[in-house]
């Protein structure tokens, strides 16, 4: 804690949104925002483990080079049910549904979402297609790979297919109503002064999100239909053996898979936005601009698709127009970790764990985004096109990138989720775990996939060994990382120190409050009179201001407001 | 969240509630343009690359029903605004009637399609093992409701496309894969709608909406008159393929 002040001893609010209502039915019927971000946690939580489970099998298995640990079918199965179950039940809900279901409100001062209920039904949407999967994992499993390439899923595979497109494809309608109900929300229920350019940058990442989640979603929903009743009815769209053509699959597949990873790492930027200045302590550089990159990430992160399909013998004029709008993707990435970094020079910087995952994240992410580059020059890919490359890199973008920032959130907000502290050394030395058997894991399989070898094969050449071993030991350290924060966050829910309303201190309205909120977050409607991250003309925070300007003239309101 | 009167705790006028509501069913609708645009794309490339066995299949589509339908539809959606007019006028009884009717114009186009539907499996033109797109005129007496002028027709047709596309029978499926799936989907969201409906008739029994609090009635409006745009499309799109000659 960074909080020098030792006052009285603080003390939990008498009433607030955890102690409101008891019962099973006032959670299972709840329609508060913060109650059903808690739903969200503990499924997507469950979920996780079940991705991990898969994940730590694919690495025992890879230990030697003929693995004995798994049937070649079992291996299809297992890396398959790792990536379906990691990206559409644990990476595309876990920071919009968890933080930005519990915080969106708080940020822009309103009492609830725009659509409770229509938010309650989104958990449940996710929970019915949660089911289908798992059933369909119990029944044997899918071996297609996340994807569901066609004609593989449609026609030759002897798995549980059908089911788990349909529980993919129900989890999709929760993706698209909540991120309707985000951007609903902050069109209409910002508290008086907030206007659009004092937004917490967290509430302009995920309105980009939303922007992703209402148009692609959608778009796989389609599909999975199509491949759906392609399996089950015999439709031909994407069966050569009608006419149809696969290529056109992969093509509306990635429409949305590909905009899927912004929905995944763009919440996290969110995070690290309000993580940077919070911890430095200063207001972020180039507000703006990381605004707009978070929509330009959107908008262009659309026009990018084909670059998963390099070698599916598309024109090469089609490759080089996307090759060239996968470069210029990089570049409002590179405008977010660039102002970020600005935004700690000069600063008064804290090391308090979600600072520690805020730095990871940089680190990492800047790994992830310019390998990325590496695969969208056309002639790098065709080489280590399906390589363990991809994998790394991928896995820098969405464990590096997603999970880090998930975590970092988790530890920034706990506080004021359950009104508690997690215990700060244990919780370093976590995220000390993480980032080592993070990079342990992951590192090995870049040079793996510039050596060649493949990504989704059972067996590899003994020379590719002492890298593969590397990758499991990263794994099992990565392992505890992630069950460590588990634990002691649940500890700290009960028993963690009284953490007070504003523990680091923030700036954002959310901090503003107790700690756990009301049900109705606020006692009064908040006005809002200051810009985001503005840590000078807020004596409430009860900071010493370096080089202190003394009071200020607050900024005259801009927007639309 | 407490409600007072029609207002939710979470807003703080009606102005605002209605905004928002409405808001959030445009939203909506463009989460339904990119559902239907996914398999509006996948139908275009198929037209395009077989054309051939599109325009086939579309001739032996009945253009009289699908007429029919785009009427009833039309007709439908007439209703449905006036219902909403009626909500905001507070012409209480009005209202009902006028949402009835739309009920039962929703059921005019589901039995028509009924019809139409039952045709295609009689006639072995739905996609799978039995598929058959030669079926009427191999077994003209199976095909009793159509009339020998038209079967002489269609001989003629199909016999022209085979000539072009020597694999026509697979590729007829793709152009009854769309039919199923596009007016499937279309029908999926009239049930919706209707169920809507229903629902909103309730209300109405029970006095509900005014000139003060419609919004239900204007949004599920809202939705009724995007389903019959998108029949609209589909009419030109299945019907209306090649029809000149």
């Amino acid at each position: 804690m960074s909080t020098e002040t030792t006052g009285p001893a603080l003390k939990m609010p008498e009433k607030h949104y955890l102690n409101a209502t008891y019962g099973i039915r006032s959670w299972l019927l709840t329609t508060d925002h913060k109650r059903i971000a808690l739903l969200y946690l503990a499924s997507v939580t469950f979920f996780f483990f079940i991705g991990g489970f898969f994940a730590m099998m694919i690495r025992l298995h890879l230990m030697t080079p003929n693995g004995y640990l798994l049937t070649p079918d079992q291996y299809n199965r297992m890396f398959t049910m790792h990536g379906v179950t990691m990206i559409f039940f644990f990476l595309i809900p876990s920071i919009p549904a968890v933080l930005g279901n519990f915080f969106i409100p708080m940020m822009v001062g309103a009492k609830d979402l725009a659509f409770p209920k229509i938010n309650l039904l989104s958990w449940y949407i996710y929970i019915i297609g949660g089911m289908f999967t798992m059933w369909a994992m119990i029944n044997g499993g899918v071996d297609t790979g996340w994807t569901f390439y066609t004609p593989l899923s449609t026609v030759y595979s002897n798995s549980e297919v059908a089911t788990t497109v349909i529980g993919v494809f129900i989890t999709g309608f929760s993706s698209i109503l909540t991120g309707l109900n985000f951007l609903v929300t902050i069109h209409t229920m910002r508290a008086p002064g907030m206007t659009w350019f004092r937004l917490p940058l967290f509430v302009w990442a995920h309105y980009a999100t939303s922007i992703v989640m209402i148009l692609g979603t959608p778009v796989v929903a389609i599909t999975l239909a199509l491949a759906g009743m392609e399996r089950l009815f015999g439709l031909g769209f994407f069966n050569p053996a009608m006419g149809g053509d696969p290529i056109l699959f992969q093509h509306l597949f990635w429409f949305y898979s590909h905009p899927a990873v912004y929905i995944m790492i763009l919440p996290a930027m969110g995070v690290i936005s309000e993580l940077i200045p919070t911890f430095a302590r200063k207001k972020l550089f180039g507000y703006h601009f990381v605004a707009a990159a978070s929509l330009a990430i959107a908008v262009i992160g659309f026009l990018v698709w084909t670059h998963h399909m390099f070698v599916t013998g598309q024109s090469t004029y089609a490759a080089i127009a996307f090759s060239f709008l996968t470069f210029l993707v990089a570049v409002p990435s590179a405008v977010k970790v660039f102002n970020w970094t600005a935004t700690l020079f000069g600063g008064s910087i804290s090391f308090d764990t979600p600072m520690l995952y805020a730095f990871g994240f940089l680190g990492l992410f800047l790994v992830g985004g310019l390998t990325g580059l590496f695969l969208g020059c056309l002639g790098v890919d065709i080489n280590i096109h399906d390589t363990y490359f991809v994998v790394a890199h991928f896995h820098y973008i969405m464990v590096g990138g997603a999970v880090m920032g998930y975590l970092g959130g988790l530890h920034f907000w706990w506080p004021k989720m359950t009104g508690r502290m997690y215990p700060e050394w244990l919780a370093r030395i976590a995220a000390f775990t993480l980032f080592i058997g993070f990079n342990f894991t992951f590192f090995p399989q870049f040079i793996l996939g510039i050596m060649g070898m493949p990504r989704r094969y059972h067996v590899y050449p003994p020379e590719f060994q002492i890298y593969n071993v590397m990758s499991t030991a990263g794994a099992s350290i990565l392992a505890i990382g992630y069950l460590l924060p588990m634990i002691y966050l649940t500890w700290a829910a009960f028993y963690g120190e009284v953490a007070g309303n504003n523990p680091w201190p923030a700036t954002g309205l959310e901090w503003t409050t107790q700690s756990p909120p009301l049900t109705e977050n606020f006692e009064v409607t908040p006005v809002v009179t200051w810009e985001a991250y503005d840590f000078h003309n807020r004596p409430d925070l009860g900071l010493e201001v370096p080089g202190g300007h003394g009071p200020r003239i607050v900024a005259p309101a801009h927007g639309d407001d | 969240m407490h409600r007072t009167g029609a207002l939710y705790g979470q807003f703080k006028t009606l102005e605002q509630q209605k905004d928002t509501a409405t808001l959030g069913m445009w939203i909506f609708l463009v989460t339904e343009v990119m559902f239907f645009g996914g398999i509006m794309l996948a139908y275009a490339i198929n037209r395009h690359t077989y054309f051939h066995a599109f325009a086939m299949g579309s001739q032996t589509l009945s253009l009289t029903l699908g007429t029919c339908n785009t009427l009833v539809l039309l007709a439908s959606s007439f209703t449905m605004a006036m219902g909403v007019w009626s909500a905001q006028t507070s012409r209480k009884q009005l209202l009902s009637i006028f949402l009835i009717l739309t009920i039962i114009l929703g059921f005019v186009f589901f039995t028509i399609k009924y019809v139409e539907y039952s045709q295609k499996f009689h006639h072995h033109l739905v996609p799978g093992k039995s598929f058959n797109i030669r079926y009427c005129i191999d077994n003209p007496g199976k095909c009793e409701d159509i009339s020998a002028d038209d079967l002489r027709e269609e001989r003629q047709n199909l016999e022209e496309a085979e000539r072009a596309d020597p694999n026509l029978n697979a590729h007829a499926q793709l152009y009854y894969s769309a039919y199923f799936g596009m007016t499937g989907l279309h029908a999926l969201h009239m049930v919706i709608g209707a169920g809507l409906l229903f629902w909103l008739l309730r209300e109405s029994f029970r006095g509900s909406f005014d000139a003060t609090w419609n919004t239900p009635v204007d949004i599920v409006g809202l939705y009724w008159h995007f389903v019959d745009i998108v029949w609209i499309y589909l009419f030109p799109l299945l019907y209306l393929i090649d029809r000149h000659k």
